[in-house]
């Protein structure tokens, strides 16, 4: 997994609430066996037109936002379906860093996993963000704050471990596989 | 010691290591399901890393989500239609064969949707943790069970260990009293539910349906209600085992017997909630007060009682957006509007139950002129059940497409699609935007009254039809 400490991206913003992630890559494009070049269909349905050409009204074709690597959009981002696919369409696309209210439960692990950073902030703020599209932030996840471009930082919360990993660049495999001992301790206890 | 949910019981028995607050609690998995769409990339991670499947024993795979749902393609008398859907169900044979996975593929009579079958071999057991690849695994609730959808890269760290890292979730209670009227079943509850608590209500929390009204629904209904969980935000919802339970599982293949069956008993009872046991949230519903519930936008919870109208936008834009994609307006009336395509099957309610309150419907009635009803029962035991029963014949009489197995129209990765601009009234458990196909239009509900919807061509009250 590539190592997240510091990001400075503009923004592009999604202003809709409950983006799903059958939004994120439909389900058609799930019958991959590997996780490589999904970017191509990442919000396939919102990005290109039914004859296939890009949808000029979209966010991500507008080439000013090509190169943004943090997506804002509103809350409940993420919510719908496991497939892990939706990061991986995410970073393959070059997204690192989502801002949102409210992430949903199984995309955050996910992302998580992947080396894409959820970042809740609170309402106001994300208000600010979502009227300002393009807006120049960092994000920083050693001190876990978002800087606005006005200088103003906003502390935001992460699961205590997955920061760990995440500042590393290592995966959560090798922490499970170091607790064999008490795995076979467990499974030498159970009754059943 | 204090009070204990089901919940809080069901998650101490299975850590491995409890939460710190630098690190995650290592969960044990108790039966970890497989399918062919989230494993692969997993199983390469495993191949990469030289690392076994550490228990195979509580492993188990079946093709569900991609495969086809016509005869002749499942059963090799013609080439799988969806090429990449083909090397999906080969890749997870290679995968099952060489981690020595026990699999149930394409042609098993024991093949089905992953959460349908899971429950009618008795794999599925009270106070089981188990998980899979696929958000709908809260299904499994049902049993008592704490069962929840998880990622490719984490099927990866149960098939090497056995174990996830978890935050432990919050609680919510939803307490429903009173009994179903006729014609209100327990999909319309569950929507009901979910259009109360919202699509995101349920976050970070595992909710435990429970009440007299839970109390006497079947477990099918059960699985129904306890399904839809995510579709609120929760990753699992639970409802206590009792002897609705135990009976369903009497005789099941895997469940235990005999003596075994005694001793999973005496734990099983002990599993209920305590008196007095606290949640950390909770909602109350009045099921007597419910009607059919039909959806008329672009997520779960845009979900309204079928004699109702499609409400109005107030300003709000994504309102705006997922009615214009509906091709909706405020006001119009739900019951009236046409209808193309009739949905029934799924996870949700892909039951024999669920074929059996459909056909109660279609019984002697015909599908109207122009709508086309495509019936996927939930696995080939659900299929063959209704076809020694009769119900397949009441079915097929009213014009019903008849397939084998699968998730099929749900999410149409095996080209079991609505067409744009299509109206689908549909027994699954997602209406997002092209979840049944590009431009495909959804309206989620219950099987009577999708059923109703294929006999007069349009949204109709089921209740005057049974």
């Amino acid at each position: 997994m590539q190592a997240f400490t510091r990001l400075r991206s503009r923004t592009a913003v999604i202003d809709s609430t409950n983006v799903d992630t059958d939004q994120i890559i439909p389900a058609r494009f799930l019958t991959t066996t590997t996780k490589e070049g999904l970017g191509r269909q990442l919000f396939a349905d919102w990005r290109y037109l039914p004859d296939g050409s890009p949808n000029p009204s979209f966010v991500l074709n507008d080439p000013r936002y090509r190169d943004v690597q943090i997506l804002v959009a509103g809350r409940n981002f993420g919510c719908g379906s496991s497939r892990e696919h939706a990061p991986w369409a995410l970073v393959d696309f070059g997204i690192r860093a989502v801002i949102s209210t409210e992430i949903a439960d199984i995309f955050r692990s996910n992302a998580l996993k992947n080396g894409l950073l959820p970042v809740v902030v609170d309402e106001a703020h994300a208000r600010w963000l979502i009227e300002h599209p393009g807006a120049e932030v960092e994000i920083d996840l050693m001190t876990r704050t978002l800087s606005l471009p006005d200088g103003e930082r906003v502390e935001f919360a992460i699961e205590p471990f997955a920061r760990h990993c995440l500042l590393h660049g290592v995966d959560e495999l090798g922490f499970l596989l170091s607790q064999r001992a008490a795995i076979e301790r467990y499974e030498a206890a159970r009754p059943w | 010691m204090s009070a204990r949910t089901l919940f809080e019981k069901v998650w101490s028995a299975h850590e491995v290591v409890p939460e710190t607050p630098e690190a995650p609690a290592v969960l044990y998995v108790d039966l970890h399901l497989v399918h062919e769409v989230t494993s692969p990339q997993a199983f390469s991670v495993l191949r990469e890393r030289a690392l076994p499947v550490r228990r195979p024993d509580r492993t188990l795979a079946t093709m569900d989500h991609s495969t086809p749902t016509q005869s002749d393609q499942v059963f090799g008398r013609a080439p799988i239609r969806v090429d990449a859907a083909a090397q999906q169900v080969r890749q997870l044979e290679r995968n099952a064969a060489e981690f020595g996975v026990e699999l149930f593929a394409l042609t098993d009579e024991r093949r089905g949707i992953v959460h349908v079958i899971g429950p009618e071999l008795g794999v599925t057991q009270p106070g089981a943790t188990i998980v899979c690849g696929d958000s709908h695994t809260s299904t499994h609730g049902a049993f008592g069970a704490l069962a929840f959808g998880i990622g490719s890269t984490e099927v990866g760290h149960v098939l090497a260990t056995q174990c996830l890292l978890q935050r432990k979730p919050k609680t919510l209670a939803v307490e429903v009293e009173g009994a179903l009227r006729p014609g209100v079943t327990a999909k319309d509850l569950i929507l009901a539910i979910i259009g109360r608590l919202g699509v995101s209500g349920g976050t970070g929390h595992v909710i435990e349906y429970r009440g007299s009204t839970i109390r006497a629904l079947s477990m099918d209904e059960r699985m129904t209600v306890c399904n839809m969980s995510i579709e609120a935000g929760a990753r699992a919802g639970m409802i206590a085992p009792d002897e609705t339970t135990f009976a369903y599982l009497a005789d099941r293949p895997r469940a235990p017997r005999g003596a075994a069956r005694d001793e999973a008993l005496a734990r099983w009872r002990a599993l209920g909630s305590d008196a007095g046991a606290r949640f950390d949230a909770r909602l109350d519903l009045d099921a007597a007060a419910l009607e059919p519930m039909i959806t008329y936008g672009t997520n779960p919870g845009m979900v309204v009682p079928i004699t109702g109208a499609v409400p109005g936008a107030d300003g709000d834009a994504v309102h705006r957006k997922a009615l214009e994609y509906m091709g909706f307006h405020p006001g119009e009336a739900m019951i009236g509007k046409p209808v193309d395509v009739v949905f029934i099957g799924s996870c949700t309610n892909g039951r024999l139950e669920d074929l059996e309150a459909a056909a109660r419907i279609l019984k002697g009635r015909r599908v109207a002129k122009g709508v086309q009803l495509l019936i996927v029962p939930g696995s080939q035991r659900v299929k063959q059940q209704a076809e020694a029963s009769g119900i397949a014949d009441v079915l097929r009489a009213a014009g019903a497409d008849w397939r084998e197995s699968g998730c099929s129209m749900c999410l149409g990765m095996n080209g079991d699609t609505v067409a744009r601009g299509a109206y689908a009234v549909s027994t699954s458990n997602r209406n997002f935007e092209g979840r049944q196909g590009v431009g495909a239009r959804t309206l989620l509900a219950s099987p009577l009254t999708a059923a109703a919807a294929a006999v007069t061509g349009r949204i109709a009250d089921p209740r005057e039809m049974i």
